[in-house]
């Protein structure tokens, strides 16, 4: 079976500032597959470019066998895209902006219909169908958007950072909207800053870092590899920081690190529960204030961390045109 | 499921369906309605009344010069509107959703340039109307009133390639604003506000062979009849015919830089 995205050495320079540098990644059929990385670590050229917005300068990319490069209009009747700004028409109902998705994919009126009130029940706004997109909140007008890339039917959904801004309620419901669909067939190709976000949705993550593939793997294999939990204690004292470190250092698996401003200690552990157990009575011993005791997963810089060693570098200056973010 | 079609949507069918959410947007939009109106009934009255007294303008009365000027002029504050708000479609990711679509690209494009071409019927009604309450006066025949008003919307359509070159160009809303702006100067040099008699060399030059000036002046003689082309020189077919040409070279000229540009993303 044809991969729903092979890509191999894909490249892509703004001017000076490289995006993609070799890029390499598959997406089989049936797979949510979650690009992870910081800011300016080129998932958003990667989208585009697969959304055929903007065209790799060297590389091979194919989307569901068909060379984005040679045949872009073929791959456009395949795919459905939801961007990191909602675009949606705010002077437009939620129904007309969805039969106007769908009337541009060559439906006509009547399909067009059926296909936007599909998909208004399918993202739960049919309550709110026939008021303009302006009135809507922002989680709502994400919903609409991502059932913009929908109307078409397409066999392969992007979304570009798609809970990015959105409270944690809507966040949860998106989510589930796009489990949803994974659900009906579609595949889906979407990028996250979030390692949380990537672990819940996707069955496969690649981890990209200065237009590169630095890991792949399923959430669990990856977390294996990188994502170690972490022991975390907030203190009252800022003066008992280092005491609490020193604490830590017995129980982590490497240095434990320590930030002064928020007044935080945190290791990683290689374990999970029975480790904050044992951690405890060494923190009593100390004899200091403690705001806060948790075990948690790994954030993506700590992963990062992990991967590559260095910390992530966040770019420096964005460049300004839209097209060369990301 | 309801399932797509799978033919590709056609240049007519996608222009439509473009045109129509740019045209929905404007008149839901009351700000913008609003605001343009008034703003041009506003600078006819300040011309009508407040210079009108102290410019002469020949042959014809000066409300009978300045209202056919001033309302082909209109066409590029219209056009302002316009650039900015191709900028803004390009700046907020609508284009992103659109170009992510099987249509033909130039759709983009031509969807917006024929809904802005009847928002600009809107204006170009409220002008006519408050141009008669003013004072003016057909001298020719009603039916060549009609056709100056059609020529005025196809000129409208010609330079709506100007202001969507700008736009694409400009990058954001208030650039291409900024931009559309340098070009109001150009409607000052022209026969819309004073003959172009009364210019000094060089401007009268450019003023006399400046597209603007042929539609304004096809206009004028159409709707004032033989007083006009008596006192322009020429008939009436003269100047419709260069306005058109004029229309015709804009059009292909800005058409394919704009389109080359979308594409190109």
């Amino acid at each position: 079976m044809t991969a729903t995205i092979e890509a191999s050495g894909v490249v892509k320079n703004f001017g000076k500032t490289v995006a993609l540098a070799g890029l390499d990644l598959v997406a089989e059929h049936g797979q949510i597959l979650a690009v992870l990385g910081p800011n300016g670590a080129g998932k958003t050229t990667f989208v585009r470019s697969v959304a055929t917005l903007i065209q790799p300068d060297s590389g091979s990319l194919r989307v569901f066998g068909i060379d984005v490069m040679k045949d872009p209009g073929a791959v456009r009747q395949t795919i459905g895209l939801a961007g990191q700004s909602a675009s949606v028409e705010p002077a437009m109902s939620g129904r007309e902006n969805l039969e106007m998705v769908a009337r541009l994919f060559g439906q006509d009126k009547k399909s067009a219909k059926i296909s936007a009130a599909r998909v208004l029940d399918q993202m739960g706004l049919t309550d709110a169908a026939d008021r303009l997109a302006r009135t809507y909140s922002g989680g709502m007008r994400r919903k609409l958007d991502l059932g913009a890339s929908l109307v078409g039917s397409p066999k392969l959904l992007l979304l570009d950072e798609p809970t990015t801004g959105l409270d944690p309620r809507s966040r949860l419901e998106l989510w589930d909207a796009i489990r949803s669909l994974v659900e009906q067939g579609t595949d889906v190709l979407l990028t996250t800053q979030y390692l949380d976000e990537a672990d819940h949705l996707a069955s496969h993550i690649v981890v990209i870092d200065r237009g590169r593939n630095i890991a792949s793997g399923t959430p669990a294999e990856l977390k294996q590899q990188a994502g170690r939990n972490v022991i975390e204690v907030a203190v009252r004292e800022r003066d008992d920081l280092a005491e609490v470190a020193k604490a830590l250092s017995s129980i982590g698996i490497s240095e434990p690190t320590i930030d002064e401003a928020t007044r935080r200690v945190s290791v990683s552990v290689e374990g999970g529960v029975e480790l904050l157990k044992a951690a405890i009575p060494h923190l009593e011993r100390l004899g200091v204030a403690l705001d806060d005791v948790a075990l948690r997963q790994p954030k993506l810089d700590e992963v990062f961390l992990a991967l590559t060693g260095e910390a992530i570098e966040e770019e420096s200056q964005k460049p300004k045109a839209r097209k060369g973010r990301g | 499921m309801a399932m797509a079609t799978a033919h590709k949507a056609s240049l007519g069918a996608s222009t439509s369906v473009i045109a129509k959410r740019t045209f929905l947007k404007f008149i839901r939009t009351p700000q913008l309605v609003v605001v343009g109106t008034v703003q041009g009934a506003m600078f006819l009255l300040i011309f009508r009344y407040v210079f009108g007294g102290a410019i002469s303008a020949g042959g014809v009365s000066y409300v009978n010069f300045l209202v056919p000027g001033f309302i082909t002029t209109g066409i590029v504050w219209q056009g302002m509107a316009s650039a900015a708000g191709i900028a803004e479609d390009h700046d907020q990711g609508f284009f992103d959703r659109l170009r992510s679509l099987p249509i033909p690209r130039a759709a983009v494009l031509t969807g917006r340039a024929v809904a802005d071409t009847a928002t600009q019927l809107w204006g170009l009604s409220i002008m006519t109307v408050i141009g008669f309450a003013v004072g003016f006066r057909l001298s020719g025949t009603i039916s060549a009133g009609i056709f100056a008003f059609v020529l005025i919307l196809v000129f409208s359509f010609a330079f709506e390639w100007v202001f969507i070159t700008l736009g694409l160009y400009a990058g954001n809303a208030q650039a291409a604003q900024g931009m559309s702006l340098m070009l109001i100067p150009f409607t000052f040099v022209s026969s819309a506000f004073v003959p172009v008699k009364s210019m000094p060399g060089v401007l009268r030059a450019v003023a006399e062979h400046q597209p603007m000036t042929f539609m304004i002046d096809a206009v004028r003689t159409l709707v004032l009849g033989a007083k006009a082309e008596a006192q322009l020189g020429h008939t009436a077919s003269y100047f419709v015919v260069r306005a058109l040409l004029w229309s015709a070279a804009l059009v292909v000229v800005f058409g394919s830089i704009a389109v080359s540009r979308y594409r190109k993303g």
